[in-house]
């Protein structure tokens, strides 16, 4: 990017700097032995451009839209149309998470997303014994397609794309969202969202596993199959960081760990013969963005440029829809304290700008009192408008990425990338992410990361404000509480489904299900079949449970 | 010489949020206790199985899902069942003040919620969990 006479001017200008510099810090040494970011990287006083000298404006950087992607994936980003403002949202039944989606809606909110109870992310129904004690605490309760209903009451499917949350069961839930659709009359051909369907992340992370791998898998591709036939506009898999930066990882970490997860798949299906320009388009991914801004800015411009030559150069995919990389972000859960839990406002404000400026397609923002419960719908207002007035107030979506060429910046895109090449090469190495995953070996890097970070927080050498200084007492808020009559009319409604449904259609639907699983033939149909006839989950995965077997935590720490 | 404290961590129920777990587990270790994990999902039935068949001087229970004030209380009630209640049961996780006193009222010995160092854990173990036998 710079001439060979302007290079050596800087090198010698900056060695006149260093020279003055040196001689101040021998008076006043600077605050810190180190300055690093969150993830322990360590970072330069000054970035000059001999740190970028080898980048190369066309081909690493380019026009967003264009490959690599470095600036973007849509030629006008947030001129052309805002990101989706998408709050995951469930709590109790579907009454209450219906009723949150209307309120969301009418205050702004762009898209919906599906935080479902424990139970329903692990493939259990309401009434199992293992439900104790966890009906719609940590989500909405789904058991079966009525519950569906409920909860897209009002909503019609064919103007407002959804975004669930929800792995081993995925299929399932994707299968009730395409009947629920079918009964607005609404077609499957028209309805947009995604599942997130990503199985290799809950065996590094975040652990809502049901079925060994190579089952999870087959099912996985299964959907990509059956939606990329039949469900066009549908996001089949959404390749999750996001969980791996939460257990603990560092972003370079969770950077390369997603995308290796993202090469698995793409060979899963390109195994089973699946043209990888049919698929590859509607592959999403959803990262985190933590507290340390630019890391993750630079993290997300190098995200898209590292996926652009794998799909590129690695799959030789030809449509360029499938060298982009479009992501959802939400903001750390983990950065947030619940020590003076107002200041988590301000940290998700921060972490909402890093995902904006980093060209996400869609966020959600924590609200300030999720160290303690769901958040109560005055929190979950604040989030939204924090999104609102970054989008409408502070304009920063007025251009495309703006910190492009900042010398900084570019260099640490850099160095985000090489560092997670080298990940992806030992993956590699390893036979790719299953065998990885079997060795346990992004699971202890993950726990490795998660163990020092920790130390440096108990040793203050990383600073959480509220935390480890400038601690205080605050006042207690007020938190969310789920009312004990909703388990109750949630246990009341699958008894009544179960009683009124047709009992030998079920059986029937079922049966298939079991004979589909046993060969290679694509399970999308049956299921559909069964949801349509009001089998439960548990149900549906009992029968998995029985035909794959179960996967159970290996417990490394 | 007298044998290491044996501590149990445990993550019952559906909740998959281990990083606390793992981290308090390791931290243990460093500091010198004997420390089992039960990896995910543990029922309070397997926990209490697990921590009579380890012969623990002490259960950590790591809980982010809500569910605490049910399982908390159940593993308290098994201990007492099998006659091991002298198991000193502590806990941590997302767990609303206010459900602090209910849940100690009913035997659990200390909640440590979030931003608690791993230190902090460690003296609170020592001074008040010592080998049975």
């Amino acid at each position: 990017m710079f001439k060979e006479d302007q290079l050596k001017k800087v090198g010698e200008e900056k060695k006149r700097w260093v020279n003055d510099l040196s001689k101040l810090l021998s008076e006043t040494p600077e605050r810190l032995p180190r300055f690093t970011t969150v993830s322990d990287l360590e970072i330069k006083g000054l970035y000059t451009p001999e740190d970028i000298k080898d980048l190369d404006y066309a081909r690493d950087i380019g026009f967003p839209g264009i490959y690599p992607f470095t600036r973007g994936v849509q030629p006008s980003m947030y001129r052309g149309r805002l990101w989706t403002m998408r709050m995951f949202s469930g709590l109790g039944g579907p009454e209450e998470t219906n009723q949150r989606f209307h309120y969301l809606l009418n205050h702004g909110e762009t898209g919906l997303s599906i935080a479902f109870h424990y139970p329903t992310l692990m493939g259990y129904d309401s009434d199992s014994p293992m439900a104790r004690g966890e009906i719609g605490k940590c989500g909405v309760a789904v058991d079966t397609l009525k519950d569906m209903e409920i909860l897209f009451e009002g909503i019609p499917l064919d103007k407002v794309t959804t975004s669930m949350t929800i792995n081993p069961p995925a299929s399932i839930l994707l299968a009730m969202y395409i009947v629920v659709a079918e009964k607005q009359g609404v077609s499957k051909r028209e309805i947009g969202g995604t599942i997130q369907n990503d199985m290799l992340k809950e065996f590094i992370a975040q652990k809502t596993f049901m079925l060994p791998p190579k089952p999870s898998l087959r099912i996985i591709v299964d959907t990509i199959e059956y939606c990329t036939k039949e469900v066009p506009r549908w996001n089949t898999i959404s390749i999750s960081g996001y969980h791996i930066r939460e257990a603990g990882s560092t972003a370079v970490q969770e950077l390369a760990f997603t995308l290796a997860d993202g090469i698995a798949y793409v060979e899963a299906a390109m195994e089973r013969g699946l043209d990888v320009d049919e698929f590859a388009p509607r592959l999403s991914f959803f990262f985190d963005s933590h507290i340390d801004f630019f890391e993750e800015i630079a993290k997300f411009r190098a995200a898209r440029r590292i996926w652009a030559k794998v799909m590129r150069e690695r799959f030789m995919a030809k449509k360029p829809r499938s060298w982009m990389l479009r992501f959802h972000t939400q903001t750390a859960g983990c950065s947030l304290t619940a020590q003076q839990p107002f200041n988590n406002v301000v940290r998700t404000a921060y972490e909402a700008l890093a995902a904006v400026l980093g060209g996400t397609q869609s966020l959600h923002t924590n609200s300030l009192d999720e160290t303690y419960a769901i958040p109560t719908e005055e929190a979950v207002t604040i989030a939204l408008r924090t999104q609102q007035i970054l989008a409408e107030e502070t304009g920063v979506a007025n251009t495309i990425d703006p910190l492009a060429g900042s010398y900084f910046v570019e260099a640490l895109t850099n160095e985000m990338e090489e560092k997670a090449w080298e990940y992806i090469r030992k993956i590699d190495d390893m036979g790719g992410m299953l065998k990885a995953i079997e060795r346990g070996y992004p699971q202890m890097e993950i726990a490795e990361a998660a163990y020092r970070y920790q130390r440096q927080i108990d040793s203050r050498e990383k600073v959480i404000v509220g935390v480890n200084k400038y601690v205080t007492d605050h006042p207690p808020i007020t938190i969310w509480r789920m009312r004990p009559e909703i388990e109750e009319r949630q246990l009341n409604r699958l008894q009544e489904v179960r009683r009124t449904r047709n009992h030998a259609r079920v059986k029937d639907c079922l049966e298939q299900i079991r004979k589909a699983s046993l060969t290679n033939e694509n399970l999308m149909p049956h299921i559909i079949n069964a949801v349509r006839e009001y089998a439960t989950i548990q149900e549906i995965c009992d029968v998995w449970r029985e035909v794959f077997g179960r996967y159970t935590d290996p417990g490394y720490f | 010489m007298e044998r290491k404290v044996r501590i149990l961590i445990a993550k019952p129920g559906l909740d998959g949020h281990d990083r606390g777990a793992k981290v308090i587990a390791r931290g243990f270790r460093d500091a010198g206790f004997e420390v089992i994990y039960t990896g995910l999902h543990q029922t309070p039935e397997q926990i209490v199985a697990a921590a009579i068949q380890e012969d623990v001087d002490g259960i950590g229970l790591s809980i982010l899902s809500g569910a605490h004030d049910y399982i908390f209380p159940q593993v308290i009630q098994l201990l007492k069942e099998k006659g091991a209640n002298d198991i000193v049961v502590f806990g941590g996780g997302i767990i609303p003040e206010e459900d602090i006193p209910s849940l100690k009222a009913c035997g659990v010995k200390a909640i440590f919620v979030p931003g608690t160092s791993i230190e902090e854990a460690i003296k609170w173990v020592r001074e008040n969990i010592k080998p049975r036998r």
